[in-house]
């Protein structure tokens, strides 16, 4: 088997791009990717996309040709859409290519535009990665299906608002430093606390915003790297997927995310590595009850520990295990489509050492990136390594 | 936004549980699910069977929703939760209660029924506080 190594990455400032379209968002993330890696786009095998609502936002279906055509390659061209894990899996399928030897060159990545929607719309776009007939119909919300998960787990473990406003202040401030963050600014526990309500018990500061951006990756194998002398000291060393039952009400247990742990542990065993190995990790949260969710799952901590991680320190930038260090989805911004790519992305330059908030984790050899979909029906977990 | 899609198994569904004859599907297993269902989600097993949800279901989670979409903006804010039937869970809005988290508390019992969407008159599955028994 072919190893996989990410010979460059790009991403656009993540926000609010009102006037500009899906196409030129990610045209720009792939020629900085391509720019980071000395690659030429006429290498490129193959385009794996990720995209949630364009039909809604942009009235574009079809992206992929579209998307090719904008970063300028022609090769094979997909869509994934797997909800805000889309451009998690479409990076999975550029791992599993280059592994089995059909490509040597993909692009990877995805792209999300939102803000040109009012926020009702969005709120009802989001809310199409739940079941329409059980969910949608009986007034869930994406923050609302959130919401029921954080009540389920503050009722099964214990926990309260505190303990989640203390992971919007830490993901806010690691988000300062980073010129791709959609918020630049920080936020204090009890702002956070004294936010207007979304969905209870989550409020303002508990959600990730609304935001337009794109993500690219180059992703090549070992052999190509060495071949044509590119720089791509970062392998992806694993990758796992896990799905669940769609609906939260036909899942076994309502404060557990069992895709999550399904994809942790194929990746894992994919990698050769155990969590304990891990050094830092970017995870999927999409809102801050999410974060303990994914930290649980990825085995970083126990059933009813993560919660206090970020309270206790150990989740900070200066903490033992640094997590969200780009300041996640809840500070960097969550354009759904793109967000997969963007995990490794910010993943692969903390590894590299050229990422604002690298000396925080100075000596990292193991980055683990965890992106889910919908109330997490979807997960994807990828292991980075530095191999160089 | 476009007109919701026609599902006749699911209306079938919606409309016995307003006439409160509300049935979930169940395997030889005891799993139960929700229509329209070919296979036993649980363990892929064709035999399934309707059988009627419990009179009373229990609060398993909650939210009090205070953004929502536009199907739902003359509704806000509203208590959101799942409760357990027996052999399946529902979600619905629960009215009857203040829209404060305080309101409702997991493990109360809640009946089930149909009603108005109050932006649009649609069919909403809609919990409401049980008589104590």
């Amino acid at each position: 088997m072919t190893d996989v190594r990410v010979a460059g990455v790009g991403l656009t400032r993540f926000g609010s791009h009102p006037d500009r379209t899906g196409r030129d968002l990610f045209a720009t993330a792939a020629l900085r990717a391509f720019e980071d890696a000395g690659v030429p786009r006429g290498d490129v095998e193959e385009l794996n996309y990720g995209n949630f609502m364009g039909a809604l936002s942009e009235h574009q279906g079809h992206q992929a040709p579209l998307m090719a055509e904008a970063a300028g390659v022609r090769c094979p061209s997909t869509r994934y859409e797997e909800a805000c894990a889309s451009a998690g899996v479409a990076v999975r399928e550029a791992v599993r290519s280059v592994r089995a030897g059909d490509a040597d060159v993909a692009l990877a990545g995805g792209m999300e535009r939102m803000t040109n929607l009012p926020t009702d719309e969005v709120t009802e776009g989001l809310a199409i990665a739940a079941d329409d007939l059980f969910e949608v119909r009986a007034g869930v919300t994406f923050p609302g299906a959130y919401a029921l998960l954080a009540t389920a787990y503050f009722e099964e473990y214990g926990g309260e608002r505190r303990d989640l406003a203390h992971i919007a202040a830490k993901n806010h401030a690691n988000a300062v430093p980073n010129e791709y963050a959609q918020y630049r600014t920080g936020v204090s526990v009890e702002e956070a606390l004294e936010a207007p309500p979304v969905a209870e018990p989550l409020h303002l500061y508990d959600a990730c915003p609304i935001t337009d951006g794109a993500s690219a990756l180059v992703i090549v194998s070992e052999e190509y790297a060495a071949e044509n002398d590119v720089d791509a000291p970062v392998a992806v060393t694993g990758t796992g997927q896990g799905t669940d039952r769609m609906a939260l009400a036909d899942r076994d247990r309502l404060a557990r995310t069992p895709a999550a742990d399904d994809a942790a542990d194929a990746a894992y065993a994919d990698a050769g590595v155990a969590p304990d190995d891990v050094d830092v990790a970017e995870v999927h949260d999409c809102f801050t009850i999410a974060e303990v969710l994914a930290l649980e799952s990825l085995g970083l901590f126990d059933p009813g520990e993560g919660i206090a991680a970020a309270r206790e320190g150990v989740t900070t930038a200066d903490g033992a295990l640094p997590v969200n260090l780009s300041g996640g989805l809840k500070a960097k911004g969550h354009p759904v489509g793109a967000t997969g790519g963007s995990q490794i992305a910010e993943l692969t330059r903390l590894l590299r050492g050229d990422h604002p908030n690298s000396g925080h984790v100075a000596d990292a050899e193991v980055g683990v990136a965890h992106n889910a979909g919908g109330t997490v029906a979807s997960a994807v977990v990828h292991v980075l390594e530095v191999a160089e | 936004m476009s007109a919701p899609a026609s599902n006749a198994a699911y209306d079938e569904w919606l409309d016995a549980l307003a006439d409160g004859e509300g049935y979930a599907l169940v395997c030889p297993d005891g799993h139960g699910s929700l229509p329209p269902r070919r296979v036993c989600p649980e363990c892929g097993s064709t035999s399934l069977a309707e059988e009627p949800l419990a009179e009373t279901g229990s609060v398993e989670t909650h939210s009090v929703v205070h953004v929502a979409g536009p199907r739902f903006a003359d509704e806000t804010p509203y208590v959101n939760a799942i409760a357990d039937f027996g052999p399946v869970r529902l979600t619905g809005v629960l009215r009857g209660v203040e829209s404060a988290p305080d309101a409702v508390a997991v493990g109360d019992r809640v009946a089930v029924g149909v009603e108005a969407r109050a932006t649009d008159g649609e069919p909403l599955v809609v919990f409401r506080p049980a008589e104590r028994e």
